[in-house]
């Protein structure tokens, strides 16, 4: 819990708006209601809506969540540098393309909705949010334990090779225990 | 199979008798509105969309009735109350009283659509009517006006060729109210979504308050009585309208508003939860004071309060609010003191704005000084409270979750109980634990004295260790009692194998009812509810596990 990020329920609001938007429209469209051009426009607002916001932004505090299968949206939506960003100019355009609802019964609701998350959206970025692609994190190489030390560069120091073979006749002098037999080179 | 119907039985039972009840509805106005014959000439304009507007404006009334229910908290902690004798499974149900909520709140959304949808329909077409578009016969109907000296009663609603759909709709009372009510709806869904609710709560509590615009424009929205039902001969005189009122077999029909019913089916609900807010507003009003601040490490505060008149059992909570901080929040907490003290006491942990800024107002208090004016709201009982009912129990608290515990194991120490418990404290961070260090240091101690050895098995489980846990418990690992915890029962690192545990009860317990209470992240509840259904054996002579979860 921590200080309301506005955005987290503007997004919210937007896409169900999008949603109810686009049934309005196509309810217009399929009923053939007078004025169906502007149900035509719901569908297209209502559509491009949904894809604008169906990737949740990342908090500036705390874990996001991400929906299902949103990567790909990020990144469209991430392409858009500035205009995806800043959320003034999502509250500027929301306004806009909920007007064309307005006209006509079917998109009125989608309109109102849309016109509440433009609102959101505003005070979202009169508190100084802005939208930020949730992007998966590269894992950093996985740390062992401080106590295990790196492993060891370089071979073990050994005797100098005349120590290292052991001589049958000087058993006591030679630096290790062979397992098996060597044969003794000189 | 069984062990499903053990665990899930009736929960699934009321899940289809609330379905039933809801398709019942659904077909019975569908068939209603689309063959009674009273209903034709309606009909006539609007086609198969009229009982499609109807039917879910039905099953609206009933779930609207519902959704009030299950968030009288009052009301269930009655009705457990009075379960005593129905067995634990009845009582179960009433724990589930969140998820019955919000899938009644999803059907009303689905409602609300498909109604919405057909109304949408049925205006346009009645503004077709209206204008012509449709023939004869829909002209004539639509033609009909209210007239005192011809006798007559309109049948269309669209009394001029000026309205378009979008003024009818605003400048009626079902328009407007449905309007209003839809976009109310609208706006509570999405504030209510898990992820709103779990970070701001706040957004989710104010805005879920519309409510009372829902329901108040639910009781208007029928006021208008648009939809009408005339009586005479449709099948001889439907072909010839402009014979109306000049034969006498066809005299020009009467039509009449449909009474509105919603307020029929809400006004109950609606009295019983203003009932519940009335409860929580006097209970706030009632002097609370404290015993005992106990600041502890981890960010978590007890507090010591004393009340009047209250009364409180095993694992319940209460509803604190703070005025100084917010006048409208209320805040649950579950009680950590046993019934047999003088005095309730809650510990919160620090999670959000209002636990931090009570916690830093008492951090600030002078010494011995009393704390912010608190009013309480409860108790309300959740699952703990069937422990005692079990032969025995398995209790696992995670983290903070071990409040409702703390309770249990408090009230077994002051009721010399001879029940089994099993208890497993799973904490991330060791400091986490010095919390109720001291309860585990009396219980351990008490339970050695009376040689109860047997009755009560607690373990603990260490989630978050590390290299230096490991480094400090091989330096130490002769020593007789633990390192972190200081009882002698050591604590275990990582998170505890269920599958040990669960085979364990079960071989120290053959044929027993054992009950599991959870009180954690939800997917620790899957985990062990997998569990309880996998180590459950429908022969009585097994033993059984049946899983309890607390939810907020």
């Amino acid at each position: 819990m921590g200080k309301i990020e506005w955005a987290m329920w503007a997004n919210e609001q937007a896409l169900a708006a999008g949603l109810i938007y686009a049934t309005g429209g196509i309810v217009g469209v399929a009923g053939q209601f007078r004025g169906w051009q502007f149900a035509c426009f719901g569908i297209a607002a209502g559509v491009f809506v949904c894809l604008l916001e169906y990737p949740r932004s990342k908090r500036g505090k705390g874990t996001s969540v991400e929906r299902t299968g949103q990567y790909c949206f990020t990144v469209c939506v991430k392409a858009f540098g500035p205009l995806t960003r800043n959320y003034y100019i999502r509250a500027f355009l929301h306004a806009t393309l909920c007007v064309p609802g307005g006209f006509m019964l079917a998109t009125v609701l989608g309109c109102v909705c849309l016109g509440i998350a433009s609102l959101i959206y505003l005070t979202a970025a009169i508190h100084g949010e802005h939208w930020e692609p949730i992007l998966p994190r590269r894992e950093p190489p996985k740390r062992v334990g401080d106590s295990i030390k790196e492993p060891p560069q370089n071979p073990p120091p050994r005797p100098p090779p005349e120590l290292r073979r052991k001589k049958a006749d000087k058993l006591e002098a030679a630096a290790y225990d062979n397992p098996m037999s060597v044969t003794v080179s000189e | 199979m069984s062990n499903w119907i053990i665990n899930h039985g009736l929960s699934a039972f009321i899940l289809v008798v609330w379905m039933g009840i809801n398709i019942f509805l659904f077909v019975y106005y569908y068939l209603f509105y689309d063959q009674g014959p009273q209903f034709e000439y309606t009909r006539e304009l609007l086609g198969s969309a009229l009982p499609w507007a109807r039917a879910p404006a039905a099953v609206l009334n009933f779930n609207c009735m519902l959704i009030l229910l299950p968030v009288c908290r009052n009301l269930l902690s009655l009705l457990r109350g009075s379960f005593i004798c129905c067995g634990r499974t009845m009582r179960k149900q009433l724990d589930k009283n969140l998820t019955f909520h919000k899938l009644v709140a999803y059907m009303i959304a689905l409602m609300t659509a498909v109604h919405t949808v057909a109304h949408l329909l049925n205006v346009e077409w009645y503004t077709n009517s209206f204008q012509g578009r449709y023939g004869p016969l829909p002209e004539n109907l639509s033609m009909l006006d209210d007239s005192r000296e011809l006798n007559t009663t309109y049948l269309n609603p669209i009394r001029s060729n000026s309205t378009t759909p979008t003024l009818f709709v605003f400048t009626t009372i079902a328009g407007l109210t449905g309007v209003v009510i839809t976009l109310a709806l609208i706006l509570m869904i999405t504030s209510s979504m898990e992820v709103i609710r779990r970070s701001y709560f706040e957004v989710f509590w104010y805005t879920h308050h519309l409510f009372i615009i829902f329901f108040a424009g639910l009781v208007f929205h029928g006021a208008g009585q648009q939809v009408t039902d005339p009586p005479h001969n449709n099948s001889f005189c439907e072909d010839q309208p402009e014979n109306w009122g000049k034969i006498p077999e066809c005299p020009i029909p009467q039509f009449a508003g449909g009474f509105p019913q919603t307020w029929m089916w809400v006004i109950g609900p609606m009295i019983i939860y203003l009932c519940e807010r009335l409860l929580r507003f006097i209970r706030y009003m009632q002097p609370v004071s404290y015993r005992k601040i106990v600041i502890r490490p981890s960010k978590v505060l007890e507090l010591q309060l004393v009340k009047p008149g209250f009364k409180m059992e095993v694992g319940q909570y209460v509803f604190l609010n703070c005025p100084a901080i917010s006048q409208l929040e209320w805040h649950p907490f579950t009680m950590t003191s046993a019934p047999e003290e003088d005095f309730f006491s809650v510990h919160i942990r620090s999670v959000g704005d209002w636990t931090e800024k009570l916690i830093k107002m008492v951090e600030n208090l002078p010494e011995g000084g009393q704390g912010p004016k608190m009013a309480v709201d409860g108790p309300f009982g959740t699952a703990s409270e069937d422990v005692f009912d079990y032969e025995v129990s398995m209790l696992v608290g995670a983290g903070i979750g071990v409040t409702p515990f703390a309770s249990i194991l408090k009230s077994i120490w002051y009721k010399k109980l001879g029940a089994t418990i099993y208890f497993y404290w799973l904490c991330r961070e060791t400091y986490a634990f010095e919390w109720f260090a001291d309860l585990l240091q009396v219980l351990e101690k008490e339970t050695e004295e009376r040689g109860m050895r047997d009755f009560l098995t607690y373990k603990l489980y260490l989630t978050g260790w590390d290299q230096s846990h490991v480094n400090h418990a091989m330096v130490h690992f002769d020593k007789d009692t633990d390192i972190i915890t200081g009882l002698k029962q050591k604590t275990h690192y990582g998170r505890p194998n269920w599958d040990k545990e669960f085979e364990q009860v079960r071989q120290e317990n053959p044929s027993s009812v054992v009950g599991t209470f959870l009180c954690g992240p939800q997917a620790l509840a899957k985990d062990l509810e997998k569990k309880c259904v996998k180590y459950s054996d429908v022969d009585p002579r097994k033993t059984k596990f049946y899983f309890n979860k607390e939810n907020f």
